[in-house]
């Protein structure tokens, strides 16, 4: 496995996600002899996984089954150890297609954070592109370094312990596009700039508080972007599921006819009650959900 | 500042037969550059001659004649000059006459062939209220002033983002209103990436298969089922792509899907023929996008009704030499034809595809059910539909059937925003949808599920009785 090329069976050193029902996932590192504690009892790495294929069902010690994933970025986003805040797949979505980001694009990316733009830029840009990530602080840069390592993706990206607003991105005149996900990007629209290909590039910023838009905004302007364009996207998870609305009671009517015709066969009868009931399948709203987790900040760094 | 020398203007040039976006304001559209050819874009005629040669993100505007001539980048410098600005509106009366320039007026302007920003100038010259207005009303008069009068036209290289933008905003309906943010989402969840084997079955002017191709950059196998006598392909043209881009595209029909999974499919060219003679006729106009065949159709009639009487007999020996010609090159075009298929068919037979999207005007359920045989286990997939309930439907089904976990109903919202100094705000319209999303992953299928249909036998049968072993051998040891 790699998280830029699937492979059908598991092998030893691999990453691999256990499924186990409705929303809830473990990754493990899967190493001969080990064994993982789960809700429905162990998992013995050698026997359960090693030689099995990605996506089957495996029976745990207590005799629940799990089924065994592939990794992908998106799997590893909302399974990974968190080291900071991370951004999340909706919003990784859109500034990938943004960002114009595909298989040989140069990223300059920063902070690296925990990695999880990271992860899902390598796989857009592998096997020819290059990501050159900045992140100032050194424990989480050396671990998101590691991680790469791990996941067989080191050799598309270089990691880099340094401030991005006073050292930039240790290149320039490379990117096709870049990424800041600091708390003071305007400090970084300079850097920005100077990392790009001469035939410029697209840029992307995210920030939560609109005075950083702002601020990053009128940074772009000045340095001469183009086509600077904010946008916010938000994702409704819809839980389906089926509702049982019960059917008012207006007495007896003269017209008995009509209302057995009413009574179609969408319509139940209770079997403790007599209430009338419809029952229909629907996808309801969450109760609650995300309402705000970014704005996102593109622009077009012209040639120059 | 330094520039690496690989960092080549070359491959940014534009040259004739390019497929190009022009891009004015907010508004795309997309065209090949061929040379003495007129384009219309937003009202204006024009000739893409002059482009060829320059570089990709050039701006150029329109003169009368409708040729392009290239902008400097150093004259977009504001001329505009402001003086002096009022603080609010309590003395601005709407009384129609404070642009003292009449309709006849501009028009004789333009017909001087004055530039759009010197117009805007006069205009600015000629109202009596521009001076009191505030600045911000002032910047806003002259952003639409611009609007109106400068007729830039900026040449883009397609990217997904141009296109899948440019349909939005001019054809929602040839793209089932796939809204753009849907589509990243489509692509992300999906894990398209280089060297996968991607099913894609959409009706989505080829916009869909064009994105997907774009993140696979020319590297795995991407196989297009289509629906009807031909895949439409026309916005996958439009991104332009390499050639050998090309050679990993290949197409099956959606109708002999079930042949395909029954393995009853015959890829000789003798079944072929019969089979796909009928239907190849009867659908040839109305799908099919490979336009030089639409053209030598349409071709035939006219010229029959021009030429009427003088040279009966020669016609007749011109028509009967044309079909004969015609069915040359049909039959070549069936062979390769078939090889095609068998070729797609070889691709799809081992059911190991890496991942499948769809995104159709067809109800999704059969299309998900029927496609998803292909693909491998903990493998992701993701269907589009423009309406929510067919995929309450699918999910239904899906959860009945098993094969499939992290089942997901979404759809986004998509809010712009106007960043300027004190004037920021969300902007005042947005759309009021981009579709819906059921995505999940694949896994094997369970033991119940397999004695059913016809899968892979053996398999996981052997894997059950493995399982059962470690089970016994671990709860003795516990």
């Amino acid at each position: 496995m790699s998280f830029v090329e699937y492979s059908e069976f598991i092998q030893e050193g691999d990453v691999v996600i256990i499924f186990l029902g409705h929303d809830s996932m473990m990754p493990i590192k899967v190493e001969a002899g080990a064994q993982t504690q789960t809700r429905y009892g162990a998992i013995r790495h050698s026997s359960d996984l090693i030689g099995r294929r990605f996506g089957s069902k495996v029976t745990c010690s207590k005799g629940g089954w799990v089924y065994v994933l592939h990794p992908t970025p998106e799997l590893w986003t909302v399974n990974l150890p968190h080291r900071t805040q991370i951004l999340y797949t909706t919003d990784i979505a859109n500034i990938t297609l943004m960002l114009d980001l595909k298989p040989g694009s140069i990223v300059c990316e920063s902070g690296t954070g925990s990695g999880s733009l990271s992860h899902a830029i390598l796989r857009t840009i592998a096997p020819s592109g290059h990501l050159h990530t900045v992140e100032f602080h050194a424990q989480r840069a050396e671990k998101a370094a590691q991680e790469f390592k791990e996941h067989k993706v080191a050799h598309l990206v270089t990691v880099r312990n340094q401030d991005v607003c006073k050292e930039g991105f240790g290149v320039v005149g490379v990117a096709d596009a870049v990424f800041l996900d600091i708390p003071s990007p305007w400090e970084a629209v300079t850097h920005a700039k100077k990392a790009f290909k001469r035939k410029g590039g697209r840029l992307c910023s995210f920030s939560p508080c609109i005075e950083q838009v702002q601020r990053t905004c009128e940074a772009l302007l000045e340095q001469g972007f183009e086509e600077i364009c904010t946008v916010e996207v938000l994702q409704r998870v819809h839980d389906v599921r089926s509702v049982t609305l019960h059917l008012p009671d207006f007495g007896p009517e003269d017209g008995g006819a009509e209302s057995a015709k009413m009574a179609s066969e969408e319509v139940l009868l209770a079997a403790n009650s007599s209430h009338p009931s419809v029952t229909c399948r629907t996808a309801t709203a969450p109760r609650e959900m995300a309402g705000h987790t970014g704005y996102l900040t593109f622009a077009t760094k012209p040639r120059g | 500042m330094a520039h690496p020398a690989v960092d080549s203007d070359e491959e940014s040039r534009i040259s004739e037969g390019d497929y190009v976006v022009l891009k004015r304001g907010d508004v795309y559209k997309s065209v090949q550059i061929e040379k003495r050819k007129k384009v219309i874009f937003e009202k204006q005629w024009m000739f893409m001659d002059n482009s060829v040669g320059e570089l990709y993100g050039s701006t150029f505007e329109v003169d009368s004649g409708g040729k392009l001539i290239l902008r400097k980048p150093n004259n977009t410098e504001d001329p505009t000059d402001t003086k002096g600005a009022g603080l609010d509106n309590r003395h601005i009366v709407d009384d129609g006459k404070s642009q003292k320039l009449t309709r006849d007026d501009i028009e004789s302007l333009k017909e001087q062939g004055l530039k759009g920003q010197e117009i805007i100038q006069q205009l600015i010259d000629n109202s009596t209220t521009f001076r009191d207005k505030t600045e911000f009303a002032q910047e806003k008069y002259i952003k639409k002033k611009k609007k109106k009068y400068e007729s830039n036209v900026t040449v883009l290289k397609p990217t997904s983002r141009i296109l899948a933008m440019m349909y939005h905003g001019r054809e929602p309906g040839k793209v089932c209103h796939l809204r753009y943010d849907t589509l990243a989402q489509m692509l992300t969840i999906g894990n398209i990436h280089a060297g996968s084997k991607v099913v894609v079955f959409e009706t989505c002017a080829g916009l869909v298969l064009g994105s997907v191709m774009e993140r696979m950059g020319g590297h795995g196998s991407v196989i297009q089922l289509y629906p009807g006598g031909g895949p439409v392909r026309a916005g996958m043209e439009s991104f332009g792509f390499p050639s050998h881009f090309h050679n990993t595209l290949h197409e099956f029909p959606l109708c002999k899907v079930n042949a395909l999974l029954s393995g009853t499919l015959n890829v000789s060219e003798k079944d072929l023929d019969s089979q796909s003679n009928g239907r190849s006729d009867e659908q040839g106009s109305s799908s099919q996008v490979s336009t030089d065949r639409g053209d030598e159709s349409s071709s035939e009639p006219q010229s029959m009704e021009v030429s009427t009487d003088p040279a009966e007999a020669k016609k007749k020996e011109d028509s009967e030499k044309l079909r004969e010609q015609k069915a040359q090159e049909k039959r070549v075009r069936m062979e390769e034809k078939r090889k095609r298929l068998a070729a797609a068919a070889a691709l799809l037979e081992g059911q190991n595809a890496d991942g499948l999207v769809i995104a159709s005007r067809f109800h999704p359920c059969p299309v998900l059910l029927g496609l998803l045989k292909f693909v491998a286990p903990s493998r992701p997939f993701v269907v589009y539909c423009q309406y929510r309930e067919p995929l309450i439907e699918c999910y239904t089904k899906l959860r009945e059937q098993g094969g499939a976990v992290s089942l997901r109903l979404t759809d986004s919202w998509l809010r712009h925003y106007q960043v300027l100094p004190n004037r920021t705000h969300p902007v005042l319209l947005m759309s009021g949808g981009g579709g819906y999303l059921l995505s999940g992953i694949t896994v094997t299928a369970d033991a119940a599920a397999t004695s059913g249909s016809q899968q892979k036998s053996g398999e996981p049968a052997a894997k059950r009785i493995k399982l059962d072993e470690i089970k016994s051998t671990s709860d003795s040891s516990a």
